[in-house]
């Protein structure tokens, strides 16, 4: 039970907070891995090649901003990994939550702004909706 | 993965999801075709022919597939003038002879060249670019009535509520049908694309551009030609960069440039206007699924049926929903968050990012700006690299050690110089010049000057710790030098 967890971030400070619950929870079960995901969206992608240049340095500053994240659960002795996906964030987090039988997500409760939540609605809520796995949103 | 594998990865890999992509890429470029032709000052036909071609020549010749290439703004707002002063057919021989420029940019391998524009520069270029694509829309509000205006409204309104409801059909495609439906039906009378320019429902034809083939001629587009290469590959590139990130796969840059020079090259023999790859569509179309060579073929083909079979309809699309879909495009292309990092980001790249924008808004090109911008990050890199350390200790009573760190170039030889005091009172001077690069004959030179200034007072002078690099310089253009180990 809850063994297989999986954390999605957006590197806001709600998943900041989504990892240290991710990680109490993780020392709950004893055996317990962390699965680390980070999606990136077409607009991500295209402000990031702007500010980065080349795909290379695009993805290693990713991993950079994910080894905050994967730095803080191995200090607790947790085997965690790294996955960045690429597509619309819901979507995307839902599609590889459920083909790959996780026991439990874990996610903040807001990244986007509240303009942003307005027109392209909550990750979050969509998420909590069609993830079949149970959902740990933490506020 | 042998060559038949390859192809049929590339295009027969992802059929199903090609194909809707392609439908969807086509209905957004309609709009986009015809208001890039009406900035540009040619007909609508202009545009789609270019868009038509691009998409198909590009679809089997181009370096990344699943990106859309097709008529622009970043290439129409560099015709305006060309097209002003000479008329269409100089436009058509010059969007042959940017494919040309192209393709000996991708033949020669130049793409490498790229990383010589900052990234600040590129920044700027896009969201100079978003900015004109906006203002060149004002001009289709000047004297309107209220009418036009909420038609503009209701545009934005439903291409950003809309995707909230339902992604299925494309919000830009609803607006267009909603609003176009709602000028017919309540005879608005407000100006329409028909308006704007005629529109026949033909298939373009190959016809070589009518203009004298003088020395006159090529001096009349040569320039527009350059700027219009450059900018179209600058587009392209930055274009297929986002595409390799979004698909998390890679692209052959130089066959990308090649295959923008031949799809422009055919363009120009085919009625159309040069054009380059689009970020905008690029993305929809991996959004919608696009991911092989499919897509861009589909699209094209698509769009000429859809000008073919309801040409008379698409006539009557009102400017003001076409302005409306513009205003989405150019809030779409500004780069945000360049904004919200600006005061986090280097005070010199957010000059060189602003300067590259404020060019581009006061000349009207694209070019300048890039120019301009290149330039201006080359002084502020040689600024900040011509600063070089030198301290100085006494070794002994009669031994003086300067110690130098830095790059030494024309820029910083100056400062060097003036770091050394030549009145010491000392019999021996020791230049440690381990933690420093001897670049160029201003550097030796001032080498060779700091000795015999010395030497003119009777003090030795040593230099020690040159590395490899600079050491060969110095044996091959300071000759003279003593100290140099000789």
């Amino acid at each position: 039970m809850f063994s297989k967890l999986v954390l999605a971030t957006d590197g806001s400070d709600h998943s900041h907070r989504a990892a240290d619950k991710a990680i109490e929870l993780a020392k709950l079960s004893g055996n317990a891995s962390i699965e680390i995901i980070y999606v990136v969206d077409g607009s991500k992608s295209k402000s990031d090649v702007l500010q980065y240049g080349d795909t290379a340095t695009v993805t290693k500053k990713r991993e950079e901003m994910l080894s905050i994240f994967s730095n803080k659960i191995a200090g607790e002795g947790i085997p965690s990994s790294i996955k960045i996906l690429h597509g619309v964030p819901a979507e995307t987090i839902i599609k590889h939550v459920n083909d790959n039988n996780f026991d439990c997500l874990i996610l903040g409760s807001r990244g986007r702004s509240r303009v942003q939540t307005m027109i392209l609605g909550s990750v979050s809520h969509k998420v909590m909706k069609y993830v079949k796995a149970p959902v740990l949103m933490v506020k | 993965m042998n060559l038949t594998q390859k192809l049929n990865m590339e295009w027969l890999g992802n059929v199903r999801g090609d194909v809707l992509a392609g439908i969807v890429v086509a209905l957004a470029l309609i709009p986009e075709a015809i208001a890039f032709s009406i900035i540009a000052g040619v007909d609508p036909m202009v545009g789609l022919y270019a868009s038509f071609c691009i998409c198909l020549v590009i679809a089997f010749i181009g370096g990344r597939p699943g990106m859309i290439s097709g008529a622009t703004g970043a290439m129409a707002l560099l015709m305006i003038t060309l097209v002003a002063d000479h008329g269409l057919e100089y436009l058509l021989a010059a969007t042959i002879l940017t494919g040309i420029l192209q393709l000996l940019f991708g033949v020669f391998k130049l793409a490498s060249f790229m990383k010589f524009i900052p990234r600040s520069v590129l920044i700027g270029f896009v969201n100079a670019l978003a900015i004109l694509i906006f203002t060149s829309q004002l001009q289709h509000f000047v004297g309107e009535t209220w009418i036009m205006y909420s038609l503009v409204a209701l545009t934005l309104l439903i291409i950003y509520i809309l995707p909230r409801f339902t992604k299925a059909v494309p919000s830009t495609l609803v607006a267009i049908v909603v609003v176009t439906a709602i000028a017919i039906f309540m005879n608005a009378g407000v100006r329409t694309v028909g308006d704007m320019g005629a529109l026949s429902q033909t298939l373009p034809i190959f016809a070589l551009p009518n203009i004298p083939l003088t020395f006159e001629t090529l001096a009349i587009i040569f320039p527009y030609a350059l700027a219009l290469a450059i900018v179209g590959l600058l587009e392209s590139l930055l274009t297929a960069s986002i595409v390799d990130d979004m698909t998390d796969t890679e692209s052959d840059k130089n066959k990308e440039s090649r295959g923008q020079g031949i799809a422009n090259m055919v363009t120009g023999c085919f009625g159309g206007m040069a054009g380059c790859a689009m970020i905008g569509q690029s993305v929809i179309n991996v959004k919608s699924g696009g991911r092989g060579r499919l897509s861009s073929l589909v699209a094209g083909v698509v769009l000429m049926f859809l000008i073919i079979v309801l040409g008379s309809v698409v006539v009557q699309i009102p400017m003001a929903a076409l302005a409306g879909v513009m205003i989405m495009v150019s809030i779409g292309t500004f780069d945000w968050s360049s904004l919200r990092n600006l005061h986090k980001i280097p005070r010199t790249d957010a000059t060189v990012m602003v300067v590259t924008v404020g060019t581009v808004v006061y000349t009207h090109d694209l070019s300048k700006g890039v120019l301009a911008g290149v330039v201006l990050s080359a002084i502020f890199f040689a600024m900040k690299i011509s600063k070089v350390k030198v301290e100085s200790s006494l070794e002994s009573k009669t031994i003086k050690v300067y110690r130098v760190r830095g790059q030494l170039f024309f820029a910083s030889v100056t400062d060097l110089l003036e770091s050394f005091n030549f009145n010491d009172d000392v019999k021996k001077v020791i230049i440690d010049v381990s933690g420093a690069h001897l670049w160029d004959d201003s550097a030796v030179g001032a080498m060779d000057k700091i000795e015999s200034k010395y030497e003119q007072k009777g003090i030795e002078v040593v230099i020690r710790g040159l590395n490899k690099e600079s050491s060969l310089l110095m044996d091959k253009i300071g000759g003279l030098s003593k100290a140099s180990g000789h």
